[in-house]
């Protein structure tokens, strides 16, 4: 496609979209005439959820949950387990947990895994913040629900030692998730049977 | 080679990113074809019958459909999962090391079975080997030798003069050592022990079976290592990340030392 014929506001649009994660050149083209096709405020509306996602959202100041209201519904709620901790990748982890039906303990999502192959280290991660809630918290147990991935037993490797002088029982989904599998795209049967059988990592 | 319409190779998983819906990309060093780039649908699902099969590490034997943009991976069998490795961060991180510098040393398309079989050989000596920096030693000269970069220790690159038993430089620009008498041919040349140029020459030139017997200090391991990553930072012109994280995680080993982690520094 010749990038000059089309004027700059498309193009830029089709630019943002194709930064998206599984969106293609090709994708990302067809959402744009699709947009500019449509009817004046469906373009409207996207813009305006845009702006409200940036306005409106934030970190969770405990749990580092995606939120409106700091601290989240999930901190916020008494009628949850304060003695059972879950750790996650991602917030689509969390929710993928949520579904689940399994779990009615706090959270602590990372943003994120350790990748030796990436050069990502806990750093980068909201690993200090971990540390320093199970330190000053009262945890009775840490369940690492990172990915069967490389990255994921990476990271929960490292927070089993991070961990380890903390006298906090530490425990890992139960194997039978395929290694490579991601928690997000796993069902909630699944998901609950790893949960269940959940054993002590060291 | 040129490839056909469908084909077939053993295959090591280098590169993964996540495309599509749950699809990933793998970048994958094959046996028969060298590296190439092909996407595994459906592979971040669990139910899928490639996920488990075209992890990171894993040596697998793949089948392949030509695609119009890019290859398909239509179905995965395991070889070697090294479950070993993915259970011991240090470990993961030489395995990182592994892949990453094959990855930099070789070109889509370019195929060289030994180069295959020397890191298929590297990643199943690597859950077991004891020493694992005196394995990553030998897997860079050999990888080197395959690719045309095989340091010149026995002769001076300025002179030709035969190296004798005393401490020498060595040039990165000149890939190999440098008499004392020819040090200002290249002024960034590093100063190297004879005894570090000993060990070189015995890793470059024997079977790991025997490399594998040899025990360093720690002060060697350290010289040999700040040899050998300057002259491959030099070949590459740029840092390797996974050497970046093993330098963080040597950093942290101090302050979280684990009696039961092999040793990293
Ligand atoms: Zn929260």
């Amino acid at each position: 496609m010749a990038h000059n014929v089309l004027p700059q506001p498309v193009q830029r649009l089709i630019d943002e979209f194709a930064r998206l994660p599984g969106i293609g050149p090709k994708s990302a083209s067809r959402l744009t005439f699709f947009l500019l096709r449509g009817a004046e405020n469906q373009a409207l509306e996207l813009a305006s959820a845009l702006q409200e996602l940036q306005a409106r959202t934030r970190f969770c100041s405990v749990c580092f949950n995606i939120t409106e209201m700091d601290p989240c519904v999930v901190c916020e709620d008494s009628g949850r387990d304060p003695n059972l901790l879950c750790v996650v990748e991602e917030p689509l982890d969390l929710l993928a947990i949520e579904r689940s039906r399994a779990f009615n303990g706090r959270y602590h999502v990372l943003h994120g895994a350790i990748s030796p192959v990436e050069g990502v280290g806990p750093e980068d991660l909201r690993v200090a913040e971990l540390v320093e809630r199970v330190q000053g918290g009262t945890f009775r147990e840490i369940i690492l629900a990172t990915n069967p991935t490389l990255e994921g037993e990476s990271t929960a490797l490292y927070l089993q030692r991070r961990l380890a002088g903390t006298k906090v029982k530490i425990t890992r989904l139960a194997r039978g998730l395929p290694i490579g599998g991601d928690l997000e795209y796993t069902d909630e049967i699944t998901l609950s049977r790893a949960l269940e059988g959940r054993q002590e990592f060291s | 080679m040129s490839r056909e319409r469908t084909f077939r190779s053993e295959a090591i998983v280098l590169r993964r990113t996540d495309f599509g819906e749950a699809d990933r990309l793998l970048t994958l060093y094959t046996r028969e074809f060298g590296k190439i780039t092909a996407v595994a649908k459906g592979a971040r699902k669990p139910q899928s019958r490639k996920t488990g099969h075209v992890e990171l590490f894993m040596r697998s034997k793949l089948f392949f459909a030509k695609g119009r943009d890019i290859d398909v991976i239509t179905q995965a069998e395991m070889v070697a999962g090294y479950a070993a490795l993915r259970a011991d961060l240090v470990r993961a991180t030489y395995a990182s090391y592994v892949v990453e510098l094959l990855d930099r040393f070789t070109v889509e398309d370019d195929h060289n079975i030994s180069i295959y079989d020397l890191v298929a050989n590297t990643l199943d000596a690597l859950t077991t080997a004891e020493d694992l920096l005196l394995l990553a030693r030998f897997y860079e000269l050999r990888l080197l030798g395959l690719t045309g970069f095989r340091p010149q220790l026995f002769q001076c690159v300025a002179s030709s003069e035969p190296i004798l038993e005393e401490d020498q430089f060595f040039s990165a620009e000149l890939g190999g050592l440098l008499r004392p008498a020819y040090q200002e041919q290249d002024r960034r040349a590093v100063p190297i022990t004879a005894v570090s140029v000993k060990v070189l020459r015995y890793l470059q030139t024997r079977p790991w079976e025997m490399v594998s017997s040899l025990r360093l200090k720690r002060p060697l391991h350290r010289d040999l290592e700040s040899i050998m990553h300057h002259y491959l930072t030099y070949i590459l012109e740029r840092n390797l990340k996974s050497v970046d994280f093993l330098y963080r995680l040597r950093r942290e080993a101090e302050l979280f030392a684990s009696p039961d982690s092999p040793m990293i520094s």
